[in-house]
């Protein structure tokens, strides 16, 4: 599905170069859970957008579900985008005054989806989330998790391949976190999907099936997890206090 | 993304800022109101001056002393006059006329009373006031006695009436022209404003007293009386371009000059007034246009202001939308979409301002405003033109920013 082979991603910051990629292979199969995880100005951050095609890697190939990604247009890239990822953000990115199902529906306004198509695509990825009832709310009107749901349903409605979170939790408590990461497990059991997300917080990794670990660009571990915790087990320093 | 749906963004990305859409639609609100308002103001003056200019008779020919083009004999055009012999031979030769007459214009200080002004004193004979369609509210016009005796009646326009009388009748009160005192015979109807050559301040005089007892030397050139106009209305409209003619024939002998050279006086007819009166008061409205295309211009102005401020705010939703999908096109067009209703809606509210400023300044009754459909037409597409051109480059800034940066633009 995922096939990064030695990229690299150079930024010129003024006169000095930033090799924020240096020489990365990644492979990720479909279905698959996977946690990238490393310190700040690892290039975890720069990995994922590559990954999501809303950047292209200075040298290096990927390919996505077998298409060549590295040399394409800015305007194939969005097609890409549109058709196979979805995108979820630390801080949600909602639109504001504009309802919890004008916000989903709003990634099929640039495909061919037909109206009433739409709306049920639309409703249809809301009750994945949990949201059924809230769809005619407003950003403001809905929690933190909720407005994350939203989001999330949002990434879901044009079906695609890959799901990709950048800190998913990190604006929410770790009670509403967890309830995310509920979300993403289910999501990847019950329907197959691909879940790819950044997180520096080795717990919420501990989640998924692998962990990819960054550091200076390159990657220094790649590792299945024995045992994915089930959303809901505590923190272990949570457990420790517990134990008092 | 369809069009439609483009609208509907639109007007909810202009509905979350409704004060600032205002603002911004104000320029064209502004700019579009006064190119209708002042069209219409300009179009209403051509049809007042030619509606005039209709009313004094539309086969009547003027000639005047002089050549009217501005040229390099002008010092030459100043010394010509016309005589009352031009005007005995042209009622005599002439063909297809209705009526020939001379008149002789002079300024002259009028006096009733206490009551002093200064005006116009016309002396003419009686077709004169049938050729140019006068007529008196009041009293009656010289009869053929009293012009040929020279006898020291007048009739005054209405305004003179107003300024020297106030709300006395003047029938047959004294008044002194250049001290000579003359009996008011008649009042003339109101001609309303006509900004030029109003009969309204007319002092009329039979043309042979004027000879007698006002005008003197100036009116003299040797033993040759001058006059100041000679008017002449042809017999039918065709009949315009033949009495045209016929003058200029007439008047070269009289005058001494071979077919090919400058004519020393000027022949002009209702037509070529009317369309020399057209050029200039199409230059007037083209003027007041181009003012107020400025203001237009200012306001399309303010709005690629508004829409840089807007795209830069709104960088994280242009990321978002281009992470979800949007191709720059899409970007293009939704911002496209945000000015051209912006302009479009200030242009439509534009209209109905400079429809309402029209009526308004007809109803006050100083000009009527005529607003033509093509200056609407043409207020309407030059806003979406504006909205257009100055759309275009923030719109195109939205679409060039990059997703990644955008969507961690703060």
């Amino acid at each position: 599905m995922i096939d990064i082979q030695n990229v690299t991603k150079v930024y010129q910051m003024g006169e000095t170069e930033v090799r924020a990629l240096d020489g990365i292979d990644v492979h990720i199969a479909q279905g698959e859970m996977t946690a990238i995880m490393g310190p700040s100005g690892s290039g975890k951050s720069t990995l994922l957008a590559i990954l999501g095609c809303l950047d292209v890697p200075t040298s290096g190939v990927y390919r996505l579900g077998g298409e060549s990604v590295e040399a394409m247009t800015d305007d194939q890239l969005a097609d890409i985008r549109g058709r196979k990822i979805g995108f979820v953000f630390q801080q949600f990115n909602l639109l504001q005054r504009t309802t919890a199902l004008d916000n989903v529906l709003m990634p099929l306004s640039y495909q061919a989806t037909r109206g009433r198509e739409r709306r049920q695509k639309a409703e249809e990825a809301l009750r994945k989330v949990g949201l059924a009832d809230r769809m005619h709310h407003k950003p403001n009107e809905l929690s933190g998790g909720q407005q994350q749901r939203v989001a999330i349903a949002r990434a879901l409605v044009n079906d695609p391949a890959i799901l990709l979170a950048d800190e998913p939790t990190g604006a929410l408590d770790s009670k509403t976190g967890t309830e995310i990461i509920r979300l993403f497990q289910q999501l990847h059991q019950d329907y197959g999907q691909t879940v790819i997300y950044v997180t520096h917080d080795p717990f919420i990794a501990r989640h998924t099936n692998r962990i990819i670990r960054l550091a200076d660009g390159k990657v220094v571990s790649d590792e299945p997890v024995a045992e994915p915790l089930a959303a809901g087990t505590p923190r272990p320093s949570e457990l420790a206090l517990a134990q008092h | 993304m369809n069009l439609s749906e483009n609208f509907r963004i639109a007007l909810r990305a202009l509905a979350a800022n409704k004060l600032r859409s205002i603002l911004t639609m104000l320029g064209i609100i502004i700019g579009v109101a006064s190119v209708v308002a002042l069209m219409a103001l300009g179009n209403g003056a051509t049809a007042d001056i030619t509606a005039q200019v209709q009313g004094i008779g539309s086969n009547l020919i003027t000639v005047m002393p002089g050549r009217l083009q501005a040229g390099p004999n002008q010092g030459s055009a100043q010394a010509a006059a016309l005589y009352y012999s031009d005007y005995e031979a042209l009622a005599k030769t002439m063909k297809d006329v209705a009526g020939v007459a001379p008149a002789y214009q002079s300024a002259a200080t009028v006096t009733f009373e206490a009551n002093s002004l200064t005006t116009t004193i016309v002396g003419t004979i009686t077709a004169y006031v049938r050729l140019r369609n006068y007529e008196v509210a009041l009293g009656r016009f010289p009869t053929e006695a009293e012009q040929q005796s020279g006898a020291r009646v007048a009739v005054i326009g209405s305004q003179v009436a107003e300024d020297l009388f106030g709300g006395l009748s003047p029938l047959n009160r004294q008044i002194r022209i250049k001290g000579v005192p003359f009996t008011i015979v008649g009042v003339l109807e109101e001609q309303g404003s006509a900004g030029f050559g109003s009969a309204d301040d007319y002092v009329m005089v039979p043309l042979e007293t004027g000879y007698d007892k006002l005008y003197g030397a100036a009116a003299m050139d040797g033993s040759r009386r001058k006059v100041s106009n000679i008017i002449l209305s042809a017999s039918s409209e065709e009949a315009v371009d033949s009495v045209t003619a016929q003058i200029d024939r007439t008047l070269r002998r009289q005058h001494a000059l071979g077919l090919n050279a400058d004519a020393d006086f000027t022949v002009l007819s209702q037509t070529q007034l009317l369309s020399v009166l057209g050029q200039i008061t199409g230059v007037l409205t083209a003027f007041l246009g181009a003012i107020a295309g400025i203001s237009l211009l200012v306001g399309g102005i303010g709005i690629m202001n508004i829409m840089l401020v807007s795209v830069t705010e709104r960088t994280k939703e242009i990321g978002l939308r281009k992470a979800v999908g949007a191709k720059r096109g899409a970007i293009l067009a939704q911002f496209l979409v945000e000015t051209l209703v912006l302009s479009l809606l200030g242009g439509t509210i534009g209209i109905g301002l400079g429809l309402a400023t029209a009526a308004l300044v007809t109803a006050s009754g100083a000009i009527t405003a005529v607003v033509t459909p093509s200056s609407v037409v043409m207020a309407f597409g030059f806003s979406a033109a504006v909205g257009v051109f100055f759309g275009l480059y923030p719109a195109w800034r939205a679409a060039q920013l990059r997703p990644i940066e955008a969507l961690r633009y703060e």
